[in-house]
């Protein structure tokens, strides 16, 4: 298949076709409709499932049922949509389910706005359901990436059996790009599915029971501590970032999603102005690229965070940085989307945006 | 010689269920069970467990079982079934789980007339969290947070859920039995039995609720309890069947 010009939403649904998924439920959220508008055409017209829910509360929970029979299931929100989802994703994370759940942010709080944002960082990475669990995160820049990412995404969950969220904004969703779905997808050794509920006739002698119970602390305890096992293997094999201008950089951007490719502008236009800047871009948002920070320069004079947020991921440069630079932030939020001067400008004027 | 007249079916695994002495959940597990055995739908059978005291029957029903948040086991049966629909599926639900905080998943998964078999069971008070108000609870009925009586000015009335769910048309099957004396656990199985039969037949939603009890919870003796379901509860939840595709 020769390049072609698609939506973003569009892309992530027909990706994710090509990934194998088997069934779809969701619940209509600007800004992600065209994801199960195209689905419902084009998965019914191929013999799988497709369903509109009656809530979000229900789609998550048709998922966490289809994903306990072995299929590759996945759903599309937005903001208060994934909010509602929350309960759900806890449990099929706490019974280790694989699923796709794509997130294409939208500005909040409560029913905020339409526009792009990524003030729901902290909903990905920290979770609204509860309990100690962890989704994969990956938070692609372009609709390509995207693709990439959600081909595969249905793989990596199989393999951890883990629910992977991919998380875009309303920018990535809604504009078009010129894209290749053809692009070679990482072989993994993916072991059969030998716990799913399919009948006991397909696997005689075995109950097979998808549950997040545990009423013994012991057990519960057990459950957890082999949970965050599989978060520190996903951190080893799954962390990934991008490191850009990195040869001598007087500062280093921090910034992931649609705020990256702005960063990108800006720093073309600092280098201009003979400003050496850097970027440590991060792809995977759980894990986060903490070990990226370590190939910071010494000479380096400051971090700047840039978000579509009051400064989530900030959270995680300090961590990451762990006091050993200064760091700045620079954010604009509601659905406001700032020009590459503006960056331009944070940079220039970097120590009146040093976070205290 | 000996000669087996009656056995435990093999629906039911070894572990020993959860249940009160004179709680109808016992019954209903083997009711249930049984069915699954005698229509030799046992083995490609998905029960669905719900939030309460019935939260274990995932280790109860010998077959492969999901166990669902509160209230969402019928979006989990959908779920599968969809995925999966030469297998059978069956959720088993109290009145909390289905009633209150499950109501919207178990109207549309009826209303798409998803091809599951719901065994609804009402026993008028939350069970597992001690004894709670339930949306079945009875008019004057005392719980924990009705401790005056359920007031219909402050609490509303005892929802009818049968009733409700006679009016939409994915409905296939649709009966509510009792299972307070022998005759009525016998009549209970034969609608449950039906329910499943429909199911295999592809008909659409199939729902029995069975008329419970829970003498812990109601401060009553086993016996009493059986009493309280028949002469409190029945005339508020009437028996009968509510709708049957095949008979209109």
């Amino acid at each position: 298949m020769a390049k072609v010009l698609m939506k973003g939403n569009e892309a992530i649904a027909l990706a994710a076709i090509k990934g194998g998924v088997d069934a779809f439920y969701g619940y209509p959220i600007t800004p992600q409709n065209e994801i199960p508008e195209y689905l419902s055409k084009h998965l019914l017209a191929a013999g799988k499932v497709f369903l509109q829910a009656e809530s979000e509360v229900s789609a998550i929970n048709m998922v966490y049922g289809a994903a306990g029979a072995g299929k590759r299931v996945m759903t599309s929100s937005s903001s208060p949509g994934i909010a509602l989802k929350q309960e759900g994703i806890s449990y099929i994370a706490a019974a280790e389910l694989p699923c796709l759940i794509v997130s294409v942010m939208r500005g909040g709080p409560g029913l905020g706005g339409i526009q792009p944002s990524q003030g729901d960082y902290y909903q990905a990475t920290r979770g609204g359901g509860n309990g100690d669990y962890h989704l994969i995160v990956f938070a692609p820049e372009s609709i390509q990436e995207t693709i990439d990412v959600i081909k595969e995404s249905f793989d990596i969950a199989d393999y951890y059996r883990n629910p992977v969220m991919v998380l875009v904004d309303g920018l990535i969703g809604q504009m078009m790009e010129s894209v290749d779905f053809d692009r070679p997808v990482k072989e993994r050794f993916l072991p059969e599915k030998d716990w799913a509920t399919t009948g006991t006739k397909n696997h005689p002698g075995r109950r097979n029971v998808a549950n997040s119970l545990h009423l013994d602390p012991a057990a519960l305890e057990q459950h957890n501590i082999h949970l965050n096992e599989k978060y520190k293997l996903v951190k080893k094999n799954e962390t990934r970032f991008e490191l850009i201008n990195f040869d001598n950089p007087k500062y280093i951007i921090v910034a992931y999603g649609t705020m990256a490719r702005i960063a990108r502008s800006a720093i073309e236009m600092l280098k201009k102005e003979g400003i050496e800047v850097g970027m440590i871009r991060p792809i995977s948002l759980f894990p986060y690229p903490e070990i990226a920070f370590d190939q910071i320069p010494e000479s380096v004079k400051g971090i700047l965070t840039c978000e579509l947020s009051m400064g989530q991921m900030l959270d995680d440069v300090l961590i990451a940085n762990n006091g050993r630079h200064k760091v700045g932030f620079f954010g604009r939020a509601g659905g406001m989307l700032p020009d590459p001067e503006e960056i331009v400008d944070a940079i220039k004027n970097f120590n009146e945006r040093v976070v205290k | 010689m000996w000669e087996t007249k009656y056995e435990k079916t093999s629906g039911l695994t070894d572990k020993k269920l959860s249940y009160c002495p004179g709680c109808t959940h016992g019954i209903i597990h083997k009711l249930v069970a049984e069915t699954l055995v005698e229509l030799g739908i046992l083995d490609r059978s998905i029960a669905i467990a719900s939030v309460g005291c019935s939260v274990f029957s995932y280790e109860f029903f010998n077959c492969d079982a999901q166990q669902a948040p509160h209230g969402r086991a019928c979006a989990l049966a959908t779920g599968i079934k969809r995925v999966l629909p030469e297998n059978i599926v069956f959720t088993y639900q109290g009145d909390g789980d289905l009633a209150s905080i499950g109501i919207a998943e178990t109207i549309h998964a009826a209303n798409r007339g998803e091809n599951i078999t719901v065994i609804f069971i009402n026993n008028a008070i939350y069970g597992m969290t001690g004894g709670q108000m339930a949306p079945t609870s009875l008019i004057g009925q005392k719980t924990t947070t009705s401790q005056d009586g359920r007031d219909q000015a402050h609490h509303g009335s005892p929802i009818k859920i049968s009733e409700m769910f006679a009016t939409i048309d994915g409905v296939a099957y649709l009966e509510r039995v009792a299972a307070y004396d022998p005759k009525h656990v016998i009549k209970a199985k034969n609608a449950i039995k039906k329910a499943f039969q429909y199911q295999i037949e592809n008909k659409g939603f199939t729902m029995v609720e069975i008329v419970s009890t829970c003498p812990v919870n109601w401060g009553m003796k086993p016996v009493d309890a059986m009493k309280w379901s028949k002469e409190a509860m029945e005339p508020v939840f009437p028996l009968g069947v509510f709708k049957d595709k095949e008979e209109e």
